[in-house]
């Protein structure tokens, strides 16, 4: 039974001012696959590589079990990592390479093989154990690097980005494996990433993180569905969803339309003052008869989903919208449409922090229409 | 090297690429003229090798016999021979032993300071041979090791052990980060990870670093000559025992002068692989 705990876990590299993760604060569950997502740049991997041991913490302290492992030596902390650029010992057989921990540990040479052979069989690495990593593919290469971490038989396992020198249809594949032998497994696993879609397939639960600063940890639904902030809204989702600056007029205005928020009891906080930023996802856009006029930019057909890129005339700037319509959709770039909200619409805070999330719907506004000119292809 | 492919520039002529090629090889033939002309000549009689020059001669190992035969009083060839060994390979072995803990300490897991001590470490290397005989000279004498194996041993050491931190150095940054790191998660200690990971990984640069050691070991003049003139000493002052007032001593000379290049050149051509593969992986970042 493990489970691994951040509290408070801070590092700063050298020669820098601002903390590469700020004061951490992370509980993994038994068997939990918890997924570290973010930008580069915003601390994952520090993150992982603090729980490996790898980097030193600066403040704050790492639990793997009940035991404080901050200042215990990589060795000994029970963990195995998979890396992004797998790391096999080049001078060592597919066997060897799997097996280097057990030797390390001293596992009697029985004992060793029959563990390394019984992972190899898992990951249909048999015919290849003699070999030795430069004469594999990359796929094999990558069930390698997993291999070793299992055969150790660790409490935890870490994985940083090891998809990520994949190809993508092999990815997706690897990517249902590595949840499935996970589960199977039941053992506690940190995997980090930089792709959000790899983050919500995987996940038990997503830790989204910017500038070392965790921004939610919860379930892929509850990320996608009811994001904390606006960087985790903007972040998670693919097309992403469509945010808008719609400063601090009351009643909230949408380019040429009126957005009329849903139910009464999530107006409360829009009485405070201050600029606020509205959020839909691409599925909530319809496009077609709608009191928000737009323009067709381009059309992605791509045969299950159509996403259409719209651009809206918003307080005299251009702004870019993006709709997920159901296909069949024949509207052509250039042509001028409308565009109506049916779904829910997240208001974030001038701080960036989601203050209600509603039904909406656009109404044609009775505000003086903007000062610019008509946008160039609106001639028809 | 037969793996590497074959590089054709697009569009280059022929005509100018088969000039350089010529070039190339007149410069090769010049640079080897004199080692060729030098072999030619140890198996000359002394007669024909101080006449003028001729490529036609009937080729005698009598200068060999010459060379090895040991006179009672003078450095033996044997035991000049037997004195290189022990030093070079003496010398070659403790540098290795001092370079590989100090360029992991270098490269791997960077000391404090890592930049200072590399620059001091090449330092030594700025002083003139010349300027530094004396000090040398005196402590010598005064430690009762001059004529001896040892001054030498202990001079070869500190003269390659900075080459070879400094090349060792750079083969052990090679080494990828995480392999380490792997082999730290994967519970190998200091020890384990340098000899089970570090060390076979960096074995073609190890290699090239220790020929450079015995190379430069074996090719020592300066120092052999000042500290260790008379017996205990070294192939090189082997090889001016030849050198005689009385007589025509060119092909003796000669037939001594290959023999100390031998072993030389056949470590370079047995390690020659190791060696390009070792000194490429340093330059190539």
């Amino acid at each position: 039974m493990t489970s691994v705990r951040y509290d408070r876990a801070t590092r700063t590299y050298e020669g820098t001012s601002t903390p590469a993760v700020d004061a951490l604060d992370l509980d993994i569950g038994d068997g939990e696959l918890l997924v570290l997502v973010g930008p580069s740049g915003s601390g994952k991997s520090t993150a992982l590589r603090m729980l490996a041991g790898l980097e030193p913490l600066d403040s704050g302290a790492i639990y793997i079990g009940d035991r404080d492992v901050s200042n215990v030596r990589p060795r000994e902390r029970d963990i195995a990592m998979v890396f992004q650029n797998y790391a096999l010992y080049p001078q060592l057989s597919v066997a060897e390479n799997m097996g280097f921990a057990l030797k390390q540990a001293k596992v009697p040479k029985p004992e060793r093989s029959q563990r390394v052979r019984e992972v190899a069989r898992i990951l249909d690495l048999e015919p290849f154990l003699n070999r030795k990593p430069k004469q594999l593919s990359g796929g094999q290469r990558q069930r390698v690097a997993m291999g070793r971490a299992i055969v150790r038989r660790p409490a935890v396992y870490l994985m940083d980005e090891p998809l990520s020198n994949l190809d993508a249809k092999l990815r997706v594949q690897t990517r249902t494996e590595v949840v499935e032998l996970q589960a199977r497994l039941g053992v506690t696993t940190v995997y980090v990433t930089h792709d959000q879609v790899e983050a919500m397939t995987m996940g038990d639960r997503v830790a989204v993180l910017r500038d070392g600063v965790l921004q939610q940890c919860d379930a892929p639904r509850t990320l996608y569905h009811e994001p904390a902030n606006l960087f985790v809204a903007g972040f998670i989702g693919s097309p992403a969803m469509n945010l808008v600056a719609v400063g601090d007029e009351r009643p909230l205005r949408l380019g040429d339309a009126q957005l009329e928020l849903g139910r009464p009891s999530d107006k409360a906080p829009l009485d405070a003052a201050g600029a606020m930023t509205v959020g839909f996802r691409p599925e909530a856009l319809q496009v077609g008869d709608g009191p928000l006029r737009a323009q067709i930019r381009t059309v992605e057909d791509l045969g299950s989903e159509v996403f259409v890129h719209l651009a809206v005339d918003h307080r005299g700037e251009p702004l870019p919208l993006v709709s997920k319509m159901q296909p069949p959709f024949d509207g052509q770039p250039g042509q001028s449409v409308g565009l109506q909200i049916a779904g829910t619409t997240h208001v974030f805070a001038p701080d960036g922090s989601r203050v209600a999330s509603t039904t909406a719907t656009l109404q044609p506004g009775a505000a003086p229409a903007p000062v610019t000119a008509d946008s160039p292809g609106s001639a028809l | 090297m037969s793996d590497e492919p074959k590089v054709r520039a697009v569009g280059e002529g022929r005509i100018v690429n088969s000039a350089f090629g010529l070039l190339a090889w007149i410069v090769g033939l010049v640079f080897f003229f004199p080692v060729f002309w030098m072999v030619l000549n140890s198996f000359k009689s002394e007669q024909d090798a101080n006449t003028s020059p001729k490529l036609f001669f009937h080729p005698t190992l009598d200068r060999y016999r010459d060379v090895t035969k040991s006179t009672t009083g003078l450095l033996s060839f044997a035991d000049a021979f037997a004195n290189s060994a022990v030093v070079v390979l003496l010398s070659t072995a403790i540098v290795m032993a001092l370079a590989i803990p100090a360029a992991y300490a270098l490269a791997i897991r960077p000391v404090a300071k890592w930049r200072d001590v590399l620059f001091f470490f090449i330092s030594t290397k700025f002083l003139p041979v010349v300027a530094s005989i004396l000090p040398i000279w005196i402590l010598a004498r005064n430690l009762h090791l001059l004529n001896t194996r040892q001054s030498l041993i202990i001079l070869y050491t500190a003269i390659n052990l900075p080459l070879a931190v400094w090349m060792l150095r750079s083969f052990f940054r090679e080494v990828p980060r995480e392999l380490i790191e792997a082999a730290e998660i994967d519970g190998a200690s200091l020890r384990g990870q340098l000899t089970s990971i570090i060390l076979p990984i960096a074995a073609p640069g190890i290699a090239a670093t220790a020929l450079l050691c015995v190379i430069f070991a074996w090719n020592e003049f300066f120092y052999a000559v000042q500290l260790n003139p008379v017996k205990g000493s070294t192939v090189p002052i082997w090889v001016t025992t030849n050198i005689s007032t009385r007589g025509d001593f060119l092909a003796k000379l000669s037939a001594a002068s290959v023999l100390a290049c031998i072993p030389v050149v056949l470590a370079g051509w047995i390690a020659q692989k190791r060696m390009i593969r070792g000194l490429a992986m340093g330059a190539i970042k």
